[in-house]
């Protein structure tokens, strides 16, 4: 009976696994991230994200029974490279196709993405990015044009400001960050008292500061990568500027509280993801990320998270894997925390691949992100 | 006004540790005819050796000696045996470019060791403020200066006041001379290697904690100080560091009253200027070619 029976399992074991290779292959996403170069902190928290989703996803049976594959390739955070990264990756058909993180090679990949009628999960914030009518292109964030109303208004209101500084990152999601807050800015009478320029990847930003001094404002906005966010926050404690700093997701990042050490301290921004969140998901998905990767991530790391979650409640919805199908399906679609936990908070999207979500209120206190205020979804 | 202080100071802080960097440029091209294009990643590498001891437990003042120690030995002993001497016999350029090389080399190793991401450096200067004629200066700037020109003295004055310096100052002018007279000359070389790797750790240990420590920050710390060392004058340690003080200031007043687009070129335009009138540096002396 029993060599019988071990033999049968066996067999059935070995016809299961025949069967299963057949019928269903893994489910194939290809990610072009940032992870070499000035963009390296945003690529590889965003490929930490996706590979914990996709291990978590797996490890409980797939989507719709079938295993994910993703494979990683690096961007070096030049468009260029980018682009020659996606149009490699497309090569090999992908069901979706994850990142870039920078704004300015999500610009140039995004066509091609399109092009092959794949849909394209991306990091990227700059406001341009869904408004070029690409019907593939989908958000994991706010995009400049959602979150930068929500500063000016805060600026306004409750800093008082009368007069700002506007420092900002010479790239496209620096450009397109300081276009839609100086807008704003002139709604409410706000005076630009700086427009300062800076370059990515700039290491002295003494002479930025100095004049920012000059012009002596009511408050500073500033709109750089994290690395530039971390040189400048410690340059303005170093020339003892006392103007409230006021920034975005990039200004109050846990990459930038642990660069920029003490001269974080203060920093506030608007940010639309945050590990800090009064949110329990997001909570257990900080201490899953900590406990695999020994740090705690920044926004990036959950929006690479999200990318994976977007993929599985979609394709759930559709009841089949369907790159074609897959766009139509997420334009519009709301997902809800309660039916899908790894989609952290509840989240719609529109026709422009835009998101409506909960946003956050942060300031660094004592090198720890508080959420001081919590800016509810809108619909 | 105030502002165009406020740069000036930047500017010096910043200039004085382009001129450390310099100064070693110029010593080893003084003593081994040896361009060294990665003095830039010299720069960076002891940041991240000091890092390393300090990830494997060791206090701040201990990574720091450690570190230097290291430095001397790798980007001193280690470049002068296993890169200077074999490649210096087939000429200068062949040298030069396996200088090139060898930044490439390090620049990835730290990337691949340590990683792509910038790391926070503690800062040996603390945190503060100074009032000096009632403007406040910070303690960073003031410190960075003044470390940067103990530094400077203190190597002006091994070179010119000890009879260790004449020997150097000998082999510099004269080689061949030099060996006759009985000065050790292949240990003199040595010692400039063994000075450069501390100038470029000291120096590593005042910029990384204001540009954070990353694999490639040296790119821009090499291209200054060579820059500083071709104005100032290739052939003399005083200019290299007028020219080191020189583009910091230039560099910072750039930025704020030109654009900070073209921050860069700015320096490079005054290379250009010196080179087609003032060829052998604002305080440099001609040099006959020997070949």
């Amino acid at each position: 009976m029993k060599p019988f029976g071990l033999a049968a399992i066996l067999f059935a074991a070995l016809a299961a696994g025949t069967a299963f290779a057949q019928s269903s292959g893994p489910i194939k996403l290809a990610d072009v991230a940032e992870l070499s170069g000035g963009g390296a902190t945003v690529g590889n928290n965003w490929k930490n994200g996706i590979d914990l989703a996709v291990e978590e996803i797996n490890a409980k049976g797939g989507i719709l029974g079938r295993k994910i594959e993703v494979t990683h390739a690096d961007s070096q955070s030049n468009p260029g490279v980018a682009r020659a990264q996606v149009q490699k990756a497309l090569d090999s058909e992908p069901y979706v196709l994850l990142g870039p993180g920078y704004s300015g090679s999500v610009k140039v990949t995004a066509p091609l993405v399109a092009e092959a009628g794949i849909t394209q999960i991306m990091g990227g914030e700059a406001a341009e990015l869904t408004q070029a009518g690409n019907k593939f292109l989908f958000r994991t964030s706010f995009g400049q044009q959602s979150s930068m109303p929500k500063v000016a208004k805060y600026i306004n209101d409750e800093v008082k400001a009368k007069s700002v500084a506007v420092v900002w990152v010479n790239n496209d999601f620096g450009r397109g960050g300081r276009d839609v807050i100086t807008k704003e800015f002139g709604g409410y009478g706000i005076k630009v008292a700086a427009d300062i320029s800076t370059e990515a990847g700039q290491a002295d930003f003494a002479a930025d500061v100095s004049k920012i001094k000059a012009a002596n404002p009511d408050a500073v906005f500033i709109y750089l990568n994290e690395e530039e966010s971390a040189r400048i926050l410690k340059e303005l404690k170093r020339q003892g500027v006392t103007a409230p700093l006021i920034g975005e997701t990039t200004l109050v990042g846990q990459k930038v509280i642990e660069l920029a050490g003490d001269a974080a301290n203060g920093a506030r921004g608007h940010v639309g993801l945050t590990t800090d969140a009064p949110v329990e998901l997001i909570k257990q998905f900080r201490d899953k990320f900590s406990k695999k990767y020994n740090y705690v991530p920044d926004h990036n790391g959950i929006k690479g998270y999200l990318a994976i979650y977007m993929i599985k409640a979609t394709t759930e919805k559709m009841g089949k894997v369907d790159p074609k199908a897959f766009a139509d399906t997420l334009h519009g679609l709301t997902i809800k925390a309660a039916d899908e936990p790894g989609i952290l908070m509840d989240v719609t999207f529109d026709q422009n691949g835009d998101i409506d979500r909960q946003g956050f209120l942060v300031e660094v206190v004592e090198g720890k992100q508080v959420v001081k205020q919590v800016l509810p979804k809108l619909h | 006004m105030s502002n165009l202080l406020d740069l000036l100071v930047a500017g010096l802080a910043t200039g004085a540790i382009y001129a450390i960097v310099a100064v070693g440029f110029t010593l080893l091209w003084q003593t081994s005819q040896t361009i060294n294009f990665a003095q830039g990643e010299f720069v960076m590498l002891p940041a991240f050796l000091m890092l390393a001891v300090m990830h494997a437990g060791a206090p701040f003042w201990l990574a720091i000696i450690i570190g230097i120690l290291l430095s001397m030995l790798l980007l001193g002993l280690g470049f002068k045996m296993l890169l200077v001497d074999p490649m210096l016999r087939h000429g200068v350029l062949p040298l030069a470019i396996a200088t090139m090389a060898l930044a490439i080399g390090i620049k990835e190793a730290v990337k691949q060791f340590f990683s792509a991401e910038a790391s926070p450096f503690p800062s040996i200067v603390p945190a503060g403020d100074l009032s000096i004629f009632g403007r406040v200066v910070s303690l960073q700037s003031l410190g960075v200066l003044v470390l940067a020109i103990l530094a400077v003295v203190g190597l002006t004055a091994l070179l010119n006041r000890t009879s260790l310096g004449h020997q150097m100052q000998a082999v510099a002018q004269n080689p061949t001379v030099a060996r006759i007279i009985g000065i050790p000359v292949e240990r003199m070389i040595l010692l400039t290697f063994l000075i450069n790797a501390f100038l470029v750790a000291l120096a590593s240990l005042l910029i990384t904690p204001i540009y954070l420590a990353k694999f490639s920050s040296g790119e821009v710390l090499g291209q200054a100080a060579f820059i500083a060392a071709i104005v100032g004058g290739f052939n003399q340690v005083r200019g290299a560091i007028a020219g080191g003080l020189l583009i910091g200031v230039v560099d910072n007043l750039a930025a704020a009253y030109i654009s900070t687009q073209y921050r860069a070129a700015v320096p490079m335009i005054l290379l250009v200027v010196v080179i087609l009138f003032r060829p052998q540096g604002l305080l440099g002396r001609p040099e006959e070619r020997t070949v």
